[in-house]
């Protein structure tokens, strides 16, 4: 009869303790997760209401709301959206459509790469310097959200790079051969195709740029502004920056109130973010290639 | 016999002069498309102008080499004797930075080698999510966890007066970077090919011998990307360090004892320093620092990951 030799077993043995090593590894790293928002939701959902969404902030932050963070937020994360989007996906479609296997191209490249990596803080003082300085823009709701749009630019260009890359090359080759131009094909083949991957991407940056404070500390966040901005040259409050105030500079905020602002900004992103995952497995689903 | 070479139709060679000729709209707008290609190599070269602009005159002024690596005395807003050296400030990010990836580094290559080798799609599917969730925590709700959540916890456990210090701020930056190196690491063991893992199977090795002896030598370069991506994020990393690490400007003695990064640094006093003054400038010249090494992190990474596919 055939017996496994000890040698065999031994093996077997080792196998199955590294499995489970590695999957409990792998469990305990993503706990942490869930019990920060178990933990929040414990601690803040006592003063989350919709007097604490609608109303100011008031008596020097210890009471009231959150309302202008929220609407700050807002603002910011829309003006930069619509101004990294465009710039993004032009990007994109020159680099997948256009561009040549050269060193241009390469250079071009690796600028996206550092730009990607460069600390929120840098791209801070460089909105400092261009925007609010060099531009004149004063510390305003139009600096910060340009601020973020450069720090979201190169997120937005990878993700539509791979959803245009994603189209197959023959999608192409047939619509050139039935004679459109290159441009023809860009708008009528390439891009309806790639939308939804592009759009995804997007909503992914949206949700970034919404928990973003370093970058725009010194570009057009307010530590506190009992009013709603009235144009792009306001300054604004932005809840992130509004959670790092109240939970180190301010004296007598109630306890509870950090939480629960830290508990809308990451349900804000979360939702967001479902959104985007929502988007993609839908449209995954529906892709006909 | 004398072969005659016949021109071609006329239509066809208006059509071929057609083809060649664009109308006026699409070249402007190719055009655009090509500027903005370029844009992404202008943004980064605006943003080494403007840093090296502001940072320009205390570079030829107050700047002194020696004293600004090797001096850990920053005292920018000293009235008897001001001086600007950021040893202290580097060793705080250096530190963190490094305390972080040993916790970090290890665990999520660990973690990557399950989720691509280990379990089934299904659940390889929900940690994917898992993953992305990590990622979208913003960096001040982990300074405020830091400040709420482990500041009390490492008091307690270790028995010290402050829990704000290097500790903290390591397993804050060790938990921030994980998505990120286990993403890239993932990618660089699924890059391996499939044949690798058959031909070792094959030869009765197990998924342990396979992924110790075969993966882990194949992927070695996209596996060392995924860490240095891991310590560029760590080393750029504001507002969560700034509430973590508890603010003081000393070489630590010891992991239990409080400090202070660069971008921690920046953020912390740019608003309270004049606009233009020299004190800015410093800071500005600190930006700078932090610019140089985070590019030389990134391209360190590339050139693996590139290295890899080649």
């Amino acid at each position: 009869m055939f017996k496994p030799s000890n040698h065999l077993l031994n093996k077997e043995i080792k196998e199955k303790k590294f499995k489970n090593l590695l999957s409990s590894i792998t469990f305990f790293l993503f706990l942490p997760a869930l019990i920060i928002i178990f933990w929040l939701f414990v601690k803040g959902h006592s003063a989350l209401s919709w007097d604490f969404l609608l109303m100011d902030p008031i008596e020097g932050m210890t009471a009231g709301g959150i309302f202008p963070t929220i609407i700050g937020t807002f603002w910011l994360v829309v003006i930069s959206v619509l101004v990294a989007c465009p710039m993004g996906v032009i990007a994109a479609i020159y680099l997948s459509e256009y561009a040549k296997d050269n060193k241009l191209t390469r250079i071009i490249r690796l600028a996206i790469l550092n730009l990607a990596g460069v600390p929120s803080i840098v791209h801070a003082l460089f909105g400092l310097g261009a925007f609010v300085l060099f531009m004149k823009m004063g510390t305003s709701i139009l600096a910060a959200s340009l601020t973020l749009a450069v720090m979201n630019l190169p997120v937005i260009i990878t993700s539509t790079l791979e959803s245009l890359k994603a189209v197959p090359h023959s999608y192409r080759e047939a619509s050139w051969n039935v004679g459109a131009s290159k441009l023809q094909t860009i708008r009528y083949i390439v891009l309806p195709n790639s939308l939804p991957g592009i759009l995804t991407g997007v909503v992914f940056s949206v949700g970034r740029s919404a928990g973003e404070t370093a970058a725009i500390l010194f570009t057009g966040v307010a530590f506190y502004l009992p009013f709603l901005p009235k144009s792009v040259f306001d300054q604004c409050m932005a809840l992130s920056m509004h959670l790092f105030t109240i939970s180190t500079q301010v004296v007598g905020v109630p306890d509870a109130f950090p939480y629960a602002t830290a508990l809308v900004l990451i349900l804000l992103i979360l939702s967001v973010n479902s959104i985007a995952v929502v988007l993609r497995s839908y449209f995954r689903m529906k892709r006909k290639w | 016999m004398e072969i005659k070479v016949t021109e071609p139709a006329p239509l066809a060679m208006e059509w071929r002069q057609k083809k060649k000729e664009k109308p006026l709209g699409e070249k402007i707008i190719e055009g655009m498309i090509k500027t903005g290609g370029v844009s992404c190599i202008v943004l980064i070269a605006a943003i080494l102008f403007f840093i090296l602009k502001e940072s320009y005159p205390f570079l030829v002024g107050a700047f002194n080499f020696k004293e600004f690596f090797f001096s850990e005395e920053w005292y920018p807003a000293s009235v008897v004797k001001i001086r600007y050296g950021i040893l202290a400030l580097l060793t705080g990010t250096v530190l963190v930075t490094v305390i972080s990836m040993l916790i970090a580094v290890p665990l999520g290559l660990a973690c990557a080698f399950y989720i691509s080798e280990f379990c089934s799609p299904k659940v390889r599917e929900i940690y994917k999510i898992l993953i992305e969730f990590l990622a979208a925590i913003p960096s001040v709700v982990w300074g405020f966890i830091a400040i709420m959540m482990i500041n009390p916890t490492i008091i307690q456990l270790f028995d010290v007066p402050i829990g704000l210090n290097i500790l903290n701020a390591s397993i804050i930056l060790a938990l921030m970077s994980l998505p990120l190196i286990i993403s890239v690491g993932e990618d660089a063991l699924r890059a391996v090919p499939e044949t690798y893992r058959e031909a070792a199977e094959a030869l009765g090795a197990t998924r342990w011998e396979v992924a110790t002896r075969i993966l882990l030598p194949a992927a070695k370069n996209g596996l060392m990307a995924a860490a240095l991506l891991g310590v560029g994020r760590a080393l750029g990393e504001t507002m969560a360090v700034l509430m973590a690490t508890g603010h003081s400007i000393q070489i630590p003695n010891s992991i239990f004892e409080p400090g202070r990064t660069l971008t921690a640094t920046i953020a912390a006093e740019l608003g309270e320093s004049p606009k233009g003054g020299e004190h800015y400038q410093a800071l500005f010249a600190i930006g700078l620092v932090l610019f140089c090494l985070s590019f030389v992190v990134n391209l360190t990474a590339d050139y693996l990951i590139r290295g890899r596919r080649q």
